[in-house]
């Protein structure tokens, strides 16, 4: 078998029994980045040298005995919004197109410390908004399952390199569901963890107080090791959680005979396709089967989720994105008179129309007269959105929902229509809004053969139970990674 | 609620975005529609509760005001898109 074919745990194994050498791994990753991705285009940049050179520095290592971290010489890449120090960080933006950050990204910090190597950086929508990776500046990434289909998004590159095996495990961000939606599309496991438990230092915001980086990797194991390298409490970012957080490892049981599922019914409403809600309660029955207590419940602020949720983060994206003003750093326009007309001109040139149509979105809710009425019940909405799932974990561990309505659509079928695009949102959106972890995993395939997610949400810091409960369906179902028949 | 070109106008000139006459005319039907959408939340008479701008618990957070390194001035200087003599260079401001 092929190693890219392998999972990031077997991987590990032989390369700590010397079978084979990080080097040899890193170098069949570029050569299956080199021969697949010209189909899928989920690469904005791959650092093909850099990734070498530090592989045979890992190798060396474990020659000479030295002690090694927990990824040692197994190739990752990261999506474009993680600031890579040296190497380009664009966020899909011509805005950024030339930006080297002169820093390392906390998590690219811990990456490194696992001594894990970098293979390269991910197409994505422009600054993260978006739901397709048709947002890109640079390129649109198909999906691999199905080359004239998206991928999801905004972390498409990421769940794409993961499906069509160019990258051991890669990392994404989710602020409405940019990591579990694409994950969903392209037949992979995403995680959104709590708000707070990963860093978000060096992280190019979005909306600052729902963004979350979080691993997507090919089975549940893998999760557990991606997330144990990058949770953690960061000085650096102050809305980080200063807590200690358990080895994932340890949720890798197949037991789910304490466990309470709540499902929710308004996540199952007509606008669902009828194949993803009959995979999503045939994995409710397996959970059943299997010991589980499933019961339904109901979830009467979720209609106004949607809603609330694009106030709050154009809102927020409105104010972050004001630093791109053509000065520090950044593209800077041609044509300009003055001081002024520099940061208008440039600001008009660098960004992409859906960056442009959520900056405007951000700055009419904040603006004079209308702040109580948009931006203020955004987030008054927001505290009935976390009481609602607070009173729904007084009798469940975890609640159980698709992840998005529909599998993945054609390339092009949302793009004229925004809000047909953020109606695609709806199931992820207030996990974000609440702060809480969720998992997206395949629970099946419709009659075109694309893949089905399933979300499983818990309480803030519940990483665990999320775990545990997703390696127990994956035991029940299959051993092993399913993968579309490209190349 | 209806939008006009004069409020996209505006809120362009706060985003501080030039937006061209094409764009200008496509954002008003944008706006129009999403705020429309936004609009949902006027069903709810959510008057007496509270807003919640930040869903983890966390306090002030302060640390130790000790000095330590900073970033080097050439490194932040090298995505300048302009500079001279280790600063940002921009157009004039003051006459």
């Amino acid at each position: 078998m092929a190693l890219f074919k392998k999972t990031a745990h077997e991987l590990k194994g032989l390369l700590e029994s010397k079978e084979i050498s990080s080097e040899e791994l890193t170098k069949s990753y570029i050569e299956r980045i080199d021969s697949i991705d010209q189909k899928v285009d989920a690469y904005l940049t791959v650092c093909k040298d850099q990734a070498i050179e530090k592989a045979k520095e890992i190798d060396k290592k474990r020659v000479n005995g030295d002690e090694l971290g927990a990824l040692a010489g197994l190739p990752i890449a990261v999506k474009d919004n993680i600031c890579t120090k040296g190497i380009k960080t664009s966020c899909a933006s011509k805005m950024l197109e030339e930006f080297v950050p002169p820093y390392e990204a906390t998590v690219m910090k811990q990456l490194n410390k696992e001594d894990a190597v970098l293979l390269g950086k991910l197409n994505m929508d422009e600054f993260a908004m978006g739901g397709s990776t048709e947002n890109s500046a640079f390129k649109v990434t198909k999906n691999p399952w199905d080359l004239e289909r998206v991928p999801g998004g905004s972390s498409g590159g990421s769940a794409a390199a993961m499906a069509s095996e160019q990258a051991v495990l890669t990392l994404g961000s989710d602020t409405g569901g940019s990591i579990r939606q694409p994950a969903s599309f392209c037949g992979v496991v995403g995680m959104k963890p709590t708000y707070g438990a990963v860093s978000r230092f060096g992280l190019v915001a979005f909306a600052s107080s729902l963004d979350q980086i979080g691993p997507l990797t090919k089975d549940v194991e893998d999760m557990a090791l991606a997330m144990n390298a990058i949770v953690g409490h960061d000085p650096y970012d102050s809305t980080s959680a200063p807590m200690d957080y358990p080895n994932f490892a340890e949720a890798l049981r197949n037991d789910v005979k304490d466990l309470r599922i709540a499902i929710p019914r308004e996540y199952f409403s007509d606008g669902v396709q009828p194949e993803v809600k009959e995979a999503v309660l045939k994995a409710a029955k397996a959970y059943e089967d299997m010991g589980a207590i499933v019961g339904e419940v109901s979830m009467n602020i979720m209609d106004y989720a949607l809603a609330a949720y694009y106030l709050i983060s154009s809102a927020e994206a409105s104010s972050n994105l004001a630093r791109y003003d053509g000065v520090k750093y950044g593209m800077r326009t041609e044509n300009f008179n003055n001081l002024l007309d520099l940061y208008k001109q440039t600001r008009d040139e660098g960004f992409g129309k859906e960056v442009k149509r959520r900056i405007m979105l951000g700055t009419y809710a904040l603006s004079s007269g209308y702040y109580d009425a948009y931006y203020k019940k955004a987030q008054q909405v927001r505290t009935l959105i976390k009481d609602d799932f607070d009173k729904i974990f007084m009798d469940y561990h975890l609640i159980l929902t698709p992840v998005a309505p529909t599998t993945a659509f054609k390339i092009g079928e949302k793009a004229s229509d925004p809000i047909e695009m953020y109606m695609g949102d709806i199931c992820t959106v207030p996990v974000n809004i609440a702060g809480l972890p969720a998992l997206s995993m395949n629970c099946g395939f419709d009659n075109n053969g694309l893949p089905i997610g399933m979300q499983l949400v818990g309480k803030g810091f519940s990483e665990k139970k999320i775990l545990r409960a997703a390696y127990a369906y994956e035991q029940s179902i299959t051993k092993s990674f399913v993968r579309p028949s490209l190349g | 609620m209806k939008i006009t070109k004069e409020q996209v106008q505006h809120v362009a000139n706060l985003a501080r975005l030039n937006l061209t006459e094409e764009e200008q005319v496509e954002l008003t039907t944008d706006l129009e529609n999403i705020i429309a959408f936004a609009d949902k939340l006027n069903e709810l008479n959510i008057e007496h509760i509270k807003p919640t701008a930040h869903v983890i618990p966390i306090e002030n957070v302060f640390r130790k005001d000790e000095v330590r390194p900073s970033l080097e001035r050439e490194d932040l200087l090298s995505n300048a898109p302009d500079k001279q003599e280790g600063c940002f260079y921009v157009p004039k401001i003051v006459e």
